[in-house]
């Protein structure tokens, strides 16, 4: 304990120091050499394509033909936004994150708090929670299409079985949401629970044997300690969930294209369709440009509410 | 937080010795019906994969005349030998294998040298790598399909490999990752080689390269799964040649006309096989690998 103390706070300064002291020339030139391959791809491959949405979403370019198109200004973004289906498609976006969020949220938590009960068998509840996570989505919805299918399918039998009315899983808006949560809710949850679970190891042991002792039982542990204790992974759980839910595409253009009727075509499909079947280069460009900004605006005002709020309580932790 | 130490306080002074007893067994109690309940739900999670799999199994005719008894009519490999036959999975799945190893190889080794640069070295410009790489972690890639198609197209990169590759080497979310590793490195140990005289290449590649094997694998795994699951970027970018990847070559079954179940699903088996046995072995890394990605 005491070593390691020590060495930390010497340790931390030193290569500031010794990296200005000696020879600064081959350090730039090292440092230069050895990011720029990096830099080179980032910037023609993902800050490029950025700058390239940017310019085409003031053209009419369509993406049959190479060029730009004619200047139009901002015409695009006003038809955009003037586009109720633009709008029906984010509206779906951000109903199935409504709805998926907190499911996969507090699922997750609830089974990483499970499991962290659970001495034996580690490996074999990963291998059950996390490897959907791994599969290919459109394997996963081969699968699921399957047991969705009317007569024979798995989830047709079992609503029955139970007495429940069985949806029109393929064929109807409110059928087509519970096939497209039921699966995204098999392929993804295991994600959240390996955070959770990672942050649940994390919390020190004698935390829960003072607890113990003091006569708590695993209920109030769990309630009085256990959850506190996740709120930041909670809060990172969310921002992650929701970010990855407004960019649902796979599950719902593998399962449903979409429809019926374009009722569940979500706003990546939105920007697809425009880009690539109705060949609108400029216009899909726009409306691109329209969701990322809702999409960065969310990541950060999430940075930096966690900012603030981290600020404050890191002295107090530490202490 | 201060919920939180208002519960760690009363530790010192609360001595209650007489009810540790029943709840010691109570808590046995309590665990003892988590397993039970987490073993429920893991088992019903796999239901679609044994699903899948017993189905593939089985000879069409018996599965729309029996569906929910999967042990009537016998048990064949035929839907196997069908899939393989009909469908160039073997194509797929190379294409998968070049693409994937291509980006490994090239993710690890640009996304460790910036890496290295950033934990170790001051040069002009280093702040604003630093700046990039933080807004490029921000950055969702998957809205940007449009403009990306856009550029590849003018660069002639669609229907190659590279058009699969690039993106996934342009990730922030790597050069972390390696930083970090690198970071833990104890500093006398650098300064040491460079008295000795070891250019800054010779300390990343022969000293800092080999302790961080655990960031190598991390970086490697989560990159070849990302790189083999993705779906629309390659369904934009392989649409102009026969050459496809693994999920876009499924995907094809998907609105099939033709439903033959078994063989559906002898593909689906095909198709997630791999990936399972790639999970198998390396699952304690992969765990790890999305923990710290996660957390950071």
């Amino acid at each position: 304990m005491t070593t390691v103390a020590s060495t930390r706070p010497a340790r931390r300064p030193a290569p500031v120091r010794t990296a200005r002291g000696r020879s600064p020339r081959s350090d730039r030139r090292a440092g230069l050499l050895l990011s720029t391959p990096f830099l080179v791809v980032y910037l023609l491959f993902l800050a490029g394509p950025l700058l390239m949405g940017i310019v085409l979403s003031f053209f009419n370019t369509t993406t049959v033909k190479d060029g730009l198109g004619d200047w139009v200004g901002v015409s695009n973004y006003t038809k955009v936004l003037r586009d109720p289906l633009f709008w029906d498609a984010m509206w779906h976006s951000v109903l199935f994150t409504l709805i998926t969020t907190p499911l996969l949220v507090v699922l997750a938590l609830l089974f990483a708090i499970l499991a962290s009960r659970v001495r034996r068998g580690r490996v074999f509840y990963r291998l059950a929670f996390f490897a959907p996570y791994v599969v290919p989505s459109s394997v996963v919805a081969l699968i699921f299409l399957w047991m969705y299918t009317p007569e024979v399918g798995l989830f047709p039998k079992l609503f029955g079985a139970v007495g429940l009315p069985v949806p029109d899983f393929i064929g109807s808006t409110s059928g087509g949401w519970t096939a497209v949560i039921l699966m995204t809710l098999w392929w993804t949850f295991g994600f959240n629970f390996v955070l959770y679970t990672a942050a649940i190891q994390d919390v020190p042991p004698d935390v829960y044997e003072a607890a113990a002792i003091d006569g708590a039982s695993p209920w109030q542990q769990i309630r009085l300690i256990t959850v506190p204790l996740l709120r930041p992974t909670t809060g990172l759980v969310l921002i992650l969930q929701i970010l990855a839910s407004l960019k649902v595409f796979d599950q719902i253009y593998l399962l449903l294209g979409g429809g019926p009727a374009q009722s569940t075509r979500p706003v990546i499909e939105y920007i697809y369709d425009t880009g690539f079947t109705s060949y609108r280069g400029g216009y899909g460009a726009a409306a691109t440009m329209v969701y990322f900004v809702i999409i960065v605006a969310i990541s950060t005002a999430w940075y930096a509410l966690r900012r603030r709020s981290a600020t404050p309580a890191a002295p107090r932790t530490a202490a | 937080m201060s919920s939180i130490t208002s519960i760690i306080r009363p530790r010192p002074g609360g001595t209650r010795g007489s009810s540790a007893a029943p709840t010691v067994n109570g808590a046995q109690l309590f665990n003892r019906l988590c397993a039970v309940c987490l073993t429920l739900f893991a088992l019903i999670w796999l239901v679609p994969f044994a699903w899948a799999l017993i189905t593939s199994l089985r000879p069409d005719g018996s599965i729309t005349a029996k569906p929910t008894s999967p042990f009537a009519g016998g048990w064949s490999l035929h839907a196997y030998a069908y899939a393989w036959d009909t469908y160039p999975i073997g194509s797929w799945y190379l294409n998968s294998l070049v693409i994937g190893v291509l980006a490994v190889v090239f993710t690890v080794a640009f996304c460790s040298m910036a890496g290295f640069a950033l934990a170790f070295l001051r040069f002009p410009g280093r702040n604003a790598v630093l700046a990039l790489v933080t807004a490029g972690l921000m950055l969702p890639t998957e809205a940007l399909i449009l403009p990306q198609f856009i550029e590849y197209r003018s660069l002639h990169l669609l229907g190659t490999y590279w058009a699969l590759v690039l993106p996934s080497v342009a990730a922030p979310v790597s050069v972390f990752i390696f930083q970090a590793f690198f970071k833990g490195i104890p500093v006398p140990l650098i300064e040491a080689a460079r008295i000795d005289g070891a250019s800054w290449w010779r300390v990343y590649w022969t000293i800092c390269m080999p302790i961080c094997r655990p960031a190598v694998s991390t970086v490697s795994i989560l990159t070849f799964i990302n790189s083999w699951n993705a779906f629309l970027w390659p369904l934009l970018v392989l649409n102009q040649t026969t050459s496809q990847t693994i999920p876009v070559g499924l995907a094809s079954l998907v609105n099939n006309s033709n439903i033959q179940y078994a063989e559906v699903m002898a593909s689906s088996v095909l198709g997630f096989l791999p990936l399972i046995a790639v999970f198998l072995v390396f699952q304690r890394r992969i765990v790890q690998g999305v923990a710290t990605t996660g957390i950071k």
